[in-house]
């Protein structure tokens, strides 16, 4: 066998097996977008796999028109946004000042932060906590417990420290106040990682769902993944106790949950190939350092 | 004098700094003042001051407790095997991407692979119960159609093992290899170049260039997953796992929800997060210095 062959052959082989690795990432979604497509029939047959049966649209039509699954939509946008916002505000304000290696007390101040990383008081002190301040059933429960992640702060620190400090003193030299350098000079060149950081604290936000759990009663505050979660835990507990015999309920029909799974996916599964480099530009910066 | 002239030079960033640290104060050193209550008989009506103290008793309850060290177990067991599973799968994922010719291809699959990273852990349990459920799942038809009855993945503890551990590998492998793509674009391409003048095939230099080359950065993230192994997230075991399965499904996170703000016990809550924090620190403090010490480069 000559190098050309096998070279030839570890090519082949290792696209295939890229290829099936591909198919796996995708097929769940394949499968799922299946039966939110077919007549509940096909479903409960077992005849559904990767392409819809019997294309039967009735499953969405009820989502769209369940006025509480929209809503649930439209508050987790709005909330998706507001937390987006106060966090990059919060996280600009604390980055910007520990730039500064003059800054008396700075060592301090980073002391502080750091240690946050690394202990925690737990759910329950952090539950009593937003209980105390009468945040429970408000947007605010879930915004101000995670307004500055101390990770993302060290990734924007070391990004500020990266600007040439000759830009700084120039601006210092023509006059420029503290809050000046940082609007004109320090924010338009971090663009870059502006826009990484607030994605990742929407993505954060969007995914979050915990602190939704504990904080949340009232349905007019149910961001999407905790009404998707008992739709889903439904059904999870109907599966596993079909098991055990016949006569269980079937709460809600398969294509209806499926349709709903979706329903949540769409939105970051369209945004996702524009923010990709993003993405991954974040997590070289945050390997710069870890 | 000087104090003031530093002052009204700095006072903006002070300024700025105000609301940064009373959020860390509020939010981050409130509960760890709260971590008292772990040694009081808290109620709600007297607060936190209020309650009695009551010393190490709920440790001694919580130390005696059959379902706290069962949690404990389960959450060492699935942190180990999703170790084990999990971690040389992005690995080998980017080596092989590494060794594609075709940008467009390497681009496309890449893309691909990292979606399931930003699904969150509730859309995946929706997608797990159709994939895996018994009646209509992908995974069961498919056995079906080659002649197997239905398996039980998410209400047999065992079979469900399995369904958390590849559900673990399905959402992390392709974003794992963002890592090792980065520090394999930096290995010098000249060693692969002459690696081939001395006829080296695309094994062995897969063996001899590509793998040391990634040491280091195997290492640190070995060390780091390490440090993690009394850490869980709460998500995961909380949505994939079902009554059915709490045998293995109920770890520390999922215990203290249940004990603490299902059942109301604060107390006991309050002592096995705190122990874990505890323990956490300890294990990722360790994990520091014996990256210190194998890699020259703390992981801090």
């Amino acid at each position: 066998m000559t190098e050309r062959t096998s070279n030839r052959i570890f090519d082949t082989v290792n696209v295939i097996l890229l290829t099936i690795f591909v198919l796996i990432c995708l097929a769940p979604f394949f499968h799922i977008v299946a039966i939110s497509l077919s007549s509940t029939r096909a479903v409960v047959s077992g005849a559904v796999t990767l392409l819809p049966i019997d294309l039967d649209l009735k499953a969405y039509r009820s989502v769209l028109s369940d006025m509480s699954m929209v809503h649930s939509l439209g508050f987790t946008v709005f909330l998706t946004a507001l937390t987006t916002v106060f966090c990059m505000i919060m996280t600009v304000a604390a980055a910007y000042p520990l730039t500064h290696t003059k800054l008396k007390g700075r060592k301090v101040f980073m002391f502080i932060i750091v240690v946050t990383m690394f202990f925690s008081g737990g759910i329950i002190p952090e539950y009593i906590l937003v209980q105390n301040l009468h945040l429970l059933n408000t947007v605010w429960a879930l915004v101000l417990p995670g307004l500055i992640s101390p990770f993302y702060l060290i990734i924007l620190i070391s990004f500020f420290n990266g600007i040439p400090n000759s830009l700084v003193e120039a601006a210092e030299i023509d006059g420029a106040t503290q809050f000046g350098t940082l609007f004109k000079i320090i924010l338009p060149l971090s663009l870059p990682v502006i826009a990484t950081l607030s994605l990742f604290y929407a993505v954060g936000r969007w995914n979050g769902f915990q602190d939704s759990l504990l904080y949340i009663t009232k349905t007019e505050l149910y961001p999407l993944q905790l009404k998707l979660y008992q739709l889903v835990q439904n059904s999870m507990i109907s599966d596993v106790t079909r098991n055990e015999g016949p006569g269980v309920l079937h709460s809600t029909p398969e294509s209806l949950k499926a349709a709903s799974v979706v329903f949540a996916t769409v939105p970051i599964l369209l945004v996702y190939p524009w923010l990709q480099r993003y993405f991954v530009s974040g997590v070289m910066l945050g390997a710069v350092k870890g | 004098m000087r104090g003031t002239v530093y002052f009204r030079r700095y006072w903006q960033l002070y300024a700025l700094l105000v609301l940064p640290l009373a959020y860390f104060v509020i939010f981050k050193y409130g509960p760890m003042w709260g971590v008292q209550i772990a040694f009081k008989d808290f109620n709600f009506f007297q607060g936190i001051m209020g309650s009695e103290w009551i010393g190490l008793d709920a440790f001694r309850e919580v130390f005696h407790s059959h379902d706290f060290f069962k949690t404990l177990r389960n959450t060492l067991m699935l942190n180990i095997l999703d170790l084990i599973v999990s971690f040389p799968a992005p690995l080998i994922l980017a080596i092989m991407l590494f060794e594609v010719k075709f940008q467009w291809f390497k681009r496309l699959s890449q893309t691909i692979l990292y979606i399931p990273h930003f699904i969150s852990w509730v859309i995946i349990g929706g997608i797990v119960y159709q994939v895996f459920g018994t009646q209509s799942g992908l995974v069961n038809n498919f056995l079906a159609s080659l002649g197997f009855g239905p398996v039980p993945f998410l209400s047999d503890k065992h079979y469900w093992l399995f369904t958390y551990l590849a559900t673990g590998v399905w959402q992390s492998a392709g974003w794992g290899t963002i890592l090792y793509l980065a520090a394999l674009t930096g290995i010098n391409r000249d060693l692969f170049e002459a690696a081939e003048v001395d006829g080296a095939g695309r094994l062995k230099r897969i063996w001899h260039i590509t793998l040391p080359g990634l040491k280091t950065t195997i290492a640190t993230l070995l060390i780091i997953n390490l440090g993690n192994m009394i850490a869980i997230g709460f998500d995961r075991p909380f949505v994939i796992g079902n009554k059915m399965v709490m045998d293995y499904s109920d770890v520390l996170s999922t215990y203290v929800y249940r004990t603490g703000l299902e059942s109301g016990q604060y107390t006991l809550a309050t002592v096995v997060g705190l122990f874990q924090a505890v323990v956490g620190l300890v294990f990722v403090l360790g994990a520091n210095y014996a990256s210190k010490k194998l890699t020259d480069e703390g992981i801090l």
